[in-house]
């Protein structure tokens, strides 16, 4: 098992310098004008533009001055220092201020999925084609076809605005109720894709050989679904919510800015949207950190629940 | 064992979720809506807030509360004193700028002359890259300041005679200085703002120290809020309000939602996508006001296609105005007919003469005469949600002038103006303008004439430029308003620009809120917001 976790953790470094090249070859190849992106439609005076071009190293063109900037960008990232954004703010303190909400969020998103979506998804399973199953797969199907972009603004306006049940935004230092309309919303696409996986996972494991077994045994059907059948089909689930949580890091940038949460991916897309280079090329390469580890644990969780998988 | 494991892998997430909601609920609870004190005014995240690198309306909203402008602008949109007891000059030259006795800063230092010099030395000084530093270029000694490396550090034209008094000499005479001073490029630094002479601390834009009639409240939350209280020891007419919370938003229409759940209380721009709900959601809480945005047509001078007037003034003639401000914007814009906005002095109705009115039959008449292209191109920037309008434009031009009409999207603003200033085929594209400052000069001189800072386009007319520069050189405003229009009417002889609609400022209020009013410059005035008993 160590052995196995070390040469993951080997591997995330070349999987680490790998994408950071391409994130940062991609975002600044893409970019027309930096500078006057920078000022807007406002116009750039010679002497405004001597001052940016330096403090962000534009100068140096072509390849070599692309492989300068990154080399530069990487240094100071393995020092710890993210760099400043365009606005001359220091990443590592946006992060920092950005990441507390987006784990709160992505962990009410992920609760809600489990609470729901798999319990849910067991009595579906055992139930099969009933009322029960079939409402299921109808919703299911439906949150599915909405997209959040959809999903989020309308929740909003119901619960929010015209119900009033919960505030319609969250805002940066927001209280668990009202991060509980976000997370919902946020979670109700992973819940629906669990409820579905456990569903048919808890189906299957009830026709198994060992469930016949235990029954035969005559064990009460509780436990035969708790202890035996629950068990077994977790396995696809929590491969799913593993990486699911990754996603959920990487903040979700519809639903925080809908609801106006400072968080990651309302950053993420304030970069994106004013052409800040650094401040998107240093998110994501945190985001690329937490991608690789999240998946670590999901391939380390296996063997905690299923005993047939080893690592060597 | 086993199945106890189990247990908590899956409870682990759901106890840390709970542990951080707890941490969470024992923050101010920032959410949950304004505290019954502070009246809150929805921003962007501002880009800067040092008072000469502060050239957007998030930032200059803070700052207006912040700090006190030397001159502010009345009903007619004519400058009066504020912060200054009197700004004279005999020969619009030389400026003598006396202040008012009693202002202090928010940390008790006296505002004196040498706050507003050294703030401004700060502000031009080119090595300091800031956003407004070409609002000091008009003063003696600006060129020294440039450059990599300048020749001085210090403005000859600033001069400080005594404590509340100072001398600006101008290198040229300008006569809308004393207009130009109620820019928020023209407010003072405290010597706190300061750690060496002409060194800002990095500090001070997590809290600036103003001498307005806000003061700060903690720092500046990024991405959060900025939070401002009454200041007691301000000279000034005092607000009504203690104290105002700033909050930050990324999407318009999360802010509206809050306003309709009272979770906000004024929010100075509505959402373009509840235009049409909102004088029905808001009731009489819908407001608009008078704003000095224009929007207009360009047409590059190096596009040979449109090089005759006629074929402008037949394309402008193509175009119905209202019907575009009516369905399109839903009357929160108006249709534009003259080159400079409604709300200045010198403003006339109609400058375009017939050239503005919408006419069908004359437009393609006169278009076929003068030899127009088949197909016309209208570029605009993607990013701004511009497409409505340009796509009815387009298919107004279709129907009206029988050519073939198509609109271009460029993904940002700077893509479009690199493609213009490398002089490739984008057709006529569309630009904005939002003054700094009530005078005709502001919209005349950086649009139109032939070295003006936003003049892309390329127009240059020897006795346009002329008449602006009497004009700025005139010894009275009524003088300088006649050159002004009589340039003005040669912009409509020439017709480099085809005028589209003025901008009005459309905003919303909670019910918790009264006296809600916006400036020209998108601001809310902090003054006179009250809260609704």
């Amino acid at each position: 098992m160590f052995r196995y976790i070390l040469r993951r953790l080997l591997q995330m470094v070349l999987a680490f310098f790998g994408t950071t090249l391409i994130v940062y070859a991609l975002m600044f190849a893409g970019q027309g004008d930096p500078i006057q992106a920078l000022a807007g439609e406002r116009p750039v005076t010679a002497a405004q533009r001597a001052y940016l071009t330096e403090k962000y190293h534009l100068d140096a063109t072509g390849v070599g001055g692309f492989f300068y900037r990154y080399f530069d960008y990487v240094k100071s990232l393995l020092q710890g220092d993210l760099g400043q954004s365009l606005t001359g703010r220091q990443i590592g303190d946006i992060l920092q201020a950005a990441w507390p909400v987006t784990v709160k969020l992505a962990l009410i998103a992920l609760a809600v999925a489990i609470i729901f979506g798999v319990t849910a998804g067991v009595v579906a399973g055992i139930r099969r084609a009933s009322i029960f199953d079939n409402s299921t797969l109808v919703l299911t199907l439906l949150v599915l076809g909405i997209p959040t972009i959809v999903l989020a603004p309308l929740a909003q306006y119901l619960l929010g605005v015209k119900w009033q049940l919960f505030p319609p935004t969250a805002g940066s230092q927001p209280t668990f109720y009202a991060l509980l309309l976000p997370g919902i919303v946020l979670g109700s696409l992973s819940l629906a894709t669990a409820l579905r996986l456990t569903r048919t996972s808890v189906a299957e494991n009830l026709r198994a050989d060992y469930v016949r077994t235990a029954r035969s045994k005559g064990l009460v059907k509780r436990r035969i679904v708790t202890v035996h059948v629950l068990r077994n089909s977790l396995i696809p689930v929590v491969t799913f919510l593993g990486v699911e949580l990754g996603n959920l890091m990487s903040g979700a940038i519809i639903t925080e800015g809908v609801f106006n949460i400072p968080g990651v991916g309302f950053n993420l897309f304030r970069g994106i949207r004013t052409e800040d280079g650094p401040l998107v090329v240093g998110i994501v390469s945190v985001l690329v950190v937490v991608y690789l580890v999240s998946n670590l644990v999901v391939d380390v969780l296996y063997a905690v629940l299923d005993p047939r998988i080893r690592y060597e | 064992m086993r199945v106890r494991r189990l247990a908590a892998w899956t409870a682990l997430p759901l106890a840390v979720t709970l542990g951080l909601a707890a941490c969470g609920s024992g923050g101010d609870g920032g959410s949950g809506g304004s505290t019954s004190s502070a009246v809150s005014i929805q921003i962007g995240e501002p880009k800067h807030l040092v008072p000469t690198n502060t050239a957007e309306t998030n930032g200059a909203q803070v700052l207006a509360g912040l700090f006190t402008p030397l001159v502010d602008y009345d009903a007619q949109n004519k400058p009066f004193e504020v912060a200054a007891q009197s700004v004279t000059s005999s020969d619009n030259k030389v400026w003598t700028i006396k202040l008012k006795d009693g202002y202090t800063f928010h940390n008790g230092e006296k505002v004196t002359a040498e706050d507003y010099i050294n703030a401004w030395n700060y502000g031009a000084y080119a090595p300091n890259g800031q956003d407004s530093s070409f609002f000091f270029e008009k003063i003696a000694g600006y060129a020294d300041l440039q450059g990599e490396k300048p020749k001085a550090k210090e403005m000859s034209g600033l001069k400080k005679v005594d404590d509340l008094t100072f001398t600006v000499t101008l290198s040229d005479p300008y006569i809308d200085f004393r207009t130009m001073l109620g820019y928020n490029a023209y407010l003072p630094m405290p010597d706190a703002a300061f750690s060496a002479p002409g060194v800002l601390k990095d500090s001070y834009e997590q809290a600036p120290i103003g001498q307005g009639p806000f003061k700060m409240k903690g720092t500046w939350q990024h991405d959060s809020k900025i939070n401002v209280e009454r200041y007691d020891a301000y000279p000034g007419e005092k607000p009504k309000v203690k104290e105002i919370e700033f909050r930050i938003y990324q999407q318009l229409t999360a802010a509206y939602a809050d306003v309709l759940a009272d979770n906000l209380d004024v929010l100075p721009i509505l959402p373009t996508e509840s235009l049409s709900s909102a004088p029905t959601d808001l009731g009489d809480r819908y407001k608009t006001s008078p704003m000095s945005s224009f929007q207009f047509l360009a047409f590059p001078t190096f596009d040979k296609n449109f090089a005759n007037p006629d074929v402008r003034k037949a394309i402008s003639m193509a175009i119905d105005r209202d019907e575009i401000t009516k369905s399109v914007f839903k009357g929160s814009q108006t249709p534009a007919r003259s080159f400079v906005s409604p709300v200045l002095p010198g403003y006339r109705e109609n400058t375009t003469g017939k050239a503005g009115e919408f006419n069908p039959t004359e437009a393609k008449k006169l278009y076929q005469a003068a030899g127009g292209p088949s197909k016309i191109l209208i570029s605009y920037n993607g990013d701004g949600g511009h497409k409505d309008w340009v796509d009815a434009t387009v298919n107004q031009l279709k129907a009206n002038l029988g050519v073939d009409a198509v609109g271009v999207a460029e993904p940002k603003f700077a893509d479009l103006l690199t493609k213009v200033k490398a002089k490739q085929p984008v057709g006529a594209f569309r630009l904005g303008w939002v003054m700094d400052y009530p005078s005709m000069e502001d919209y005349l001189g950086p649009l139109y004439s032939t070295n003006g800072s936003s003049n892309y386009y390329g127009y240059s007319n020897p006795e346009f430029d002329k008449l602006v520069k009497e004009g700025s050189a005139a010894k009275t405003q009524a003088e300088a308003i006649a050159k002004y229009q009589q340039a003005e009417d040669i912009l409509a002889k020439d017709m480099p620009t085809i005028p589209l609609r003025f901008g009005q400022n459309v905003f919303g209020h909670s019910t918790k809120v009264k006296n809600v009013e916006m400036d020209l410059f998108q601001r809310v005035n902090l003054i006179k917001i009250e809260a609704a008993s």
